[in-house]
């Protein structure tokens, strides 16, 4: 058996490698994504006070600290058995909102663009985000990283540390919104939404009037057929911010919806003892291994999972978006991984909708800022959605509000099996019996987990990025056989 | 091999040093294993003191100053006992037994004290054996 | 309008962490332009497929500056600080985990076994019944896969190799680092091997605007929540736990703008090692109680002294682990 190690993987969340197998005849037998990395979060947050959680566990990600926190602190306020008042979410939701814009953008722009606006097969020395700018000029970068700019002073102005914000307290938020920074934020998410216009009009353009581009995403190895998990509000419209949890089947049928605290019943997940990270998949179901379809326990919650186990957007314009991706694509459920790409830009708009709603409602310049506070239940659990995937905390402590126990599924963590069979099946797809393992071949594997958005979406920016990749073709007993380098 | 505790004691010069002193120029017996360490003031003893001895192979540390109200320099060992507390609640939470940190005042005259604080201590820290943070903590 | 001058070979690579450094490094905004006019960079996992393997290729020192951010956690974080090392003029330890230990060091009250236990087969929503656990080497049926070896306990970049400055905070404020990178690139001589850059020496008390009387004296610890912060006065004089009297000023105390008192990401002020140890000298200083049931009373209400006074830095403090 030969191997194809890629490693790192990059543009991923954290750290990652793939291990591809080749039997004798040059078929890909099997692939192995892993990540070797744990740092323990579950296990460092006990004997802590539980107010101190929010701004903790924000060090999970330093790209989606805002999830962390705002689930944290939904669980928090449950800990404490009370609802913050309603100024009080709605500045949580605003705050969410730019976090959603910024990661988003920063997503799209950096990982996703160079393969659709410069192409999958252009040379790698192309295929970044300067690529990106040569071909949709300065000007268009420039405006990118405003709007990902403006984005972050909001994030500052209501959570003070603009990466690691501490709005959350038990029972609230510790700021309030004055009427001038509100209006700032006004005219500042009126950006936002033309920006979303523009990023899906650029998708439309780039990608979609692109013959080989829809190809691609209609009919390359790129589908899996799962279940879609998302948040969903009272009217099952897309909500990043709060609501049930409801899973759709692979024919998008609803399989289940539950609150919060019934997470359990309804998720569970499985442990291999080549990677540091668990796979969740759907208790019912069972954990029937890296298979897809309708009788398979693995599900994924992904932008385009959300949209799927959604009936619709809460917003008129994103609600345009929903109907035109889900039309051009064959109708609903969409099991075309590229389209997350799509999803993710409906969402765009959406999050600059619901921020420029959220920023005009009356009650977000209110003073009531935090819950009347009492004796301590000592249990909650807080559920957000996370850019990547819908992500749960769940707490116990004593009646000090002294940590005792922690529980948390992040979002990518959903996706650990969809990932893994993702880029199984795209190598399955490119590499076969006599295939020279290109360079081109390569970026199309790697296109597969990138989909994803994992969580580490930090190539905002620059840089001479090419895709270097090198790849070892090793015999069985493990000498070089052939090194495929592409700088 | 026998353990053999190894004791720190930081004594303030006015109060518990003369007091240590008195029990050695009056030919008291005791336990030999501490090591004196002279502070003009209790109220000079810093955390970090007590820390450095436990991470360098100390199985006990023992702090005296003034008895209260007798400060040579008026509030410090005021300052010394809520150090010492606080720093009772820190040691255990890092896992070292509590009894390992003790606060006695002692005065210039009470050498017999002295001498019996440090029997009494040195068998505290030889039933609870040897402190193992030193190997702990190693990298 | 390029000179003549060289660009700065500039890496930037993350071990046990969280991205919040590198997004700090993204944060320069517009400003990146001028980065990339004066900058190269050869090596930023997150941003760039530049693999391992290249780095080993590169001539020792090739790189000019690496900002390592993470804290040591696995045998893979050891590895690439030692490589890294050996390909850089300049290695520099970026933000409080690569500095201190950072957050993931607060795994260090607790051991591997401990830690893998709650995971793997604690957690309320793992089914493990085999207690399957990961492994470094991993037979399957087509060949064979592995993982970085977990170690016992955390340590910072400096306890792992040599470090020539050190650039503090949770993350690094990024007006900080485009302060330091102007003074590189400028050729601006830089202060002693060993020096904290791009943040202030005295305590975040100096940069704070909140109002602070003479007289502190405190009768009570307050939990966050038990009061309501009147947004002015400084947190210590409400009875609210904040280290920034043993905390560096640098980060524009950003966490009190958002009205959070600190928690200390920035380190230890200059000419202190362990500022956990400080900060307990401080509090002890202005408990205002003499008799001891009074002053435990008081201490009673600091619910877990090691995990906020050490919330950054446990792996480099003096006590840098709990006893198993």
């Amino acid at each position: 058996m030969r191997t194809i190690t890629i490693d790192p993987i990059t543009r991923l969340e954290g750290h990652g490698k793939i291990e591809i197998f080749l039997n004798d005849e040059g078929d890909v037998q099997n692939v192995y994504f892993q990540v070797p990395e744990l740092r323990g979060f579950e296990k460092f947050c006990e004997g802590r006070p539980v107010e101190e959680l929010p701004a903790i566990v924000a060090k999970i990600c330093g790209v989606c600290p805002g999830c962390h926190h705002m689930a944290s602190g939904k669980a928090v306020d449950v800990v404490f058995g009370v609802e913050p008042p309603p100024t009080a979410k709605k500045l949580r939701e605003l705050f969410y909102m730019a976090h959603f814009i910024h990661s988003h953008t920063a997503h799209f722009y950096a990982l996703a663009a160079p393969d659709f606006v410069v192409g999958p097969f252009a040379p790698p020395s192309k295929r970044n985000i300067l690529g990106v700018i040569e071909k949709v000029g300065k000007e268009a970068g420039l405006e990118v990283i405003k709007q990902r700019r403006l984005a972050q002073e909001i994030q500052a102005l209501l959570g003070g540390h603009q990466t690691f914000v501490v709005m959350n307290i038990p029972g609230g938020v510790r700021r309030g919104l004055s009427q001038s920074e509100r209006d700032d934020i006004v005219t500042k998410a009126n950006g936002f939404v033309e920006f979303g216009k523009f990023s899906l009009r650029l998708f439309q353009d780039v990608v979609l009037a692109n013959k080989e581009y829809l190809d691609i995403i209609l009919n390359g190895p790129y589908s899996l057929k799962l279940h879609s998990m998302g948040l969903v509000d009272n009217n099952n419209k897309v909500n990043f911010y709060d609501g049930k949890v409801r899973v759709v089947d692979t024919e998008g049928k609803e399989l289940c919806k539950y609150s919060p605290p019934e997470y359990l019943e309804y998720i569970a997940e499985h442990v291999e003892p080549w990677s540091y990270l668990k796979f969740p998949f759907l208790k019912k179901i069972g954990w029937t291994g890296f298979i897809d379809g309708q009788n398979s326990g693995v599900y994924h919650a992904t932008p385009l999972s959300r949209l799927n186990a959604a009936d619709g957007m809460a917003t008129p314009l994103a609600q345009k978006e929903y109907e035109h991706m889900y039309s051009t694509l064959g109708g609903k459920p969409v099991h075309a991984t590229l389209a997350m790409h799509w999803a993710r830009l409906v969402e765009l708009l959406y999050s600059a909708e619901r921020c420029l709603e959220l920023a005009m409602d009356p009650d977000i310049t209110g003073k009531e800022l935090r819950a009347q506070l009492g004796p301590i239940p000592g249990e909650g659990v807080g559920i957000v959605e996370a850019q990547r995937g819908t992500l749960t905390h769940h707490y116990w402590t004593d009646d000090r509000g002294i940590v005792k126990k922690v529980n948390i599924i992040v979002g990518t963590t959903n996706n650990n099996a969809a990932i893994c069979m993702s880029i199984k099946k795209a190598a399955q797809g490119f590499i076969k019996k006599g295939t020279e393992v290109s360079d081109g071949i390569l970026n199309l594997v790697e296109m597969a987990f990138r989909a994803y958005d994992p969580c580490f979406s930090c190539a905002t920016h620059s840089l001479p990025g090419q895709m270097p990749l090198i790849i070892e073709i090793r015999e069985p007993n493990g000498e070089l056989k052939q090194r495929l380098i592409r700088d | 091999m026998e353990f053999n505790p190894k004791i720190v004691a930081f004594l303030c010069n006015w109060c518990s040093y003369t007091g240590a002193d008195l029990a050695g120029t009056s030919r008291m017996e005791y336990k030999a294993n501490v090591r004196a360490v002279r502070v003009m003031c209790s109220g000079r003893i810093e955390p970090t003191f007590v820390l450095r001895a436990f991470k360098n192979g100390a199985d006990g540390v023992l702090v005296c100053g003034c008895h209260p109200g007798d400060c040579h320099y008026q509030e410090g060992n005021y300052r010394c006992l809520r150090r010492f507390l606080l720093l009772q609640k820190y040691i255990q939470q890092m896992g070292i037994e509590t009894e390992r940190l003790k606060l006695e005042w002692i005065s210039a005259s009470e050498g017999k004290q002295f001498a019996e604080l440090v029997n009494s201590f040195t068998e505290t820290i030889n039933e609870l054996g040897p402190c193992r943070i030193k190997e702990t903590i190693k990298i | 309008m390029e000179g003549s001058k060289p660009k700065l070979k500039l890496a930037v690579y993350w071990a046990a962490a969280c991205g919040g450094c590198c997004v700090s490094v993204l944060d320069v905004h517009e400003k990146l332009f001028d980065v990339v006019a004066a900058a190269d960079l050869v090596f930023w996992p997150i941003a760039l497929d530049i693999k391992y393997r290249d780095v080993e290729e590169m001539p020792d020192n090739h790189i000019d500056v690496t900002l390592f951010n993470g804290a040591v956690r696995n045998s893979e974080n050891e590895h690439m600080a030692r490589l890294l090392r050996k390909k850089s003029k300049i290695l520099v330890a970026y933000g409080s985990c690569a500095q201190l230990g950072g957050i993931p060091g607060l795994a260090n009250f607790s051991t591997k076994e401990e830690i893998f236990n709650r995971i793997y087969s604690e957690s309320e929503s793992t089914i493990n019944p085999e207690g399957v656990r990961p492994e470094i080497l991993v037979k399957v049926a087509e060949g064979n896969l592995h993982l970085p070896e977990f170690f016992n306990d955390v340590r910072s970049l400096s306890q792992t190799v040599d470090v020539d400055y050190s650039i503090p905070g949770c993350p690094p404020q990024t007006e900080r680092l485009l302060e330091v990178f102007t003074a590189i690139v400028s050729g601006a001589e830089l202060p002693p091997k060993g020096s904290v850059i791009g943040a202030e020496t005295k305590t975040q008390c100096d940069e704070c605007i909140r109002k602070k009387s003479e007289n502190k004296k405190i009768r009570k610890f307050y939990r966050p929540w038990e009061i309501q912060d009147d947004g002015i006065t400084c947190f210590m004089e409400q009875g609210v736990l904040c280290m920034g009297p043993a905390t560096r000023a640098g980060c524009g105390y950003r966490c009190i703008k958002g009205n959070a008192p600190c928690r200390g990401c920035y380190g230890p002020p200059a000419g202190v090692a362990d500022p956990g140890a400080k900060m307990m000298s401080a509090i002890a200083s202005i408990i205002d109680e003499k008799e001891p049931e009074d002053i435990s009373r008081v201490l009673e209400d600091l619910v877990d002294p090691a995990g906020s006074f050490y919330r950054f830095s446990l792996p480099s403090s003096i006590i840098r682990r709990k006893m198993p």
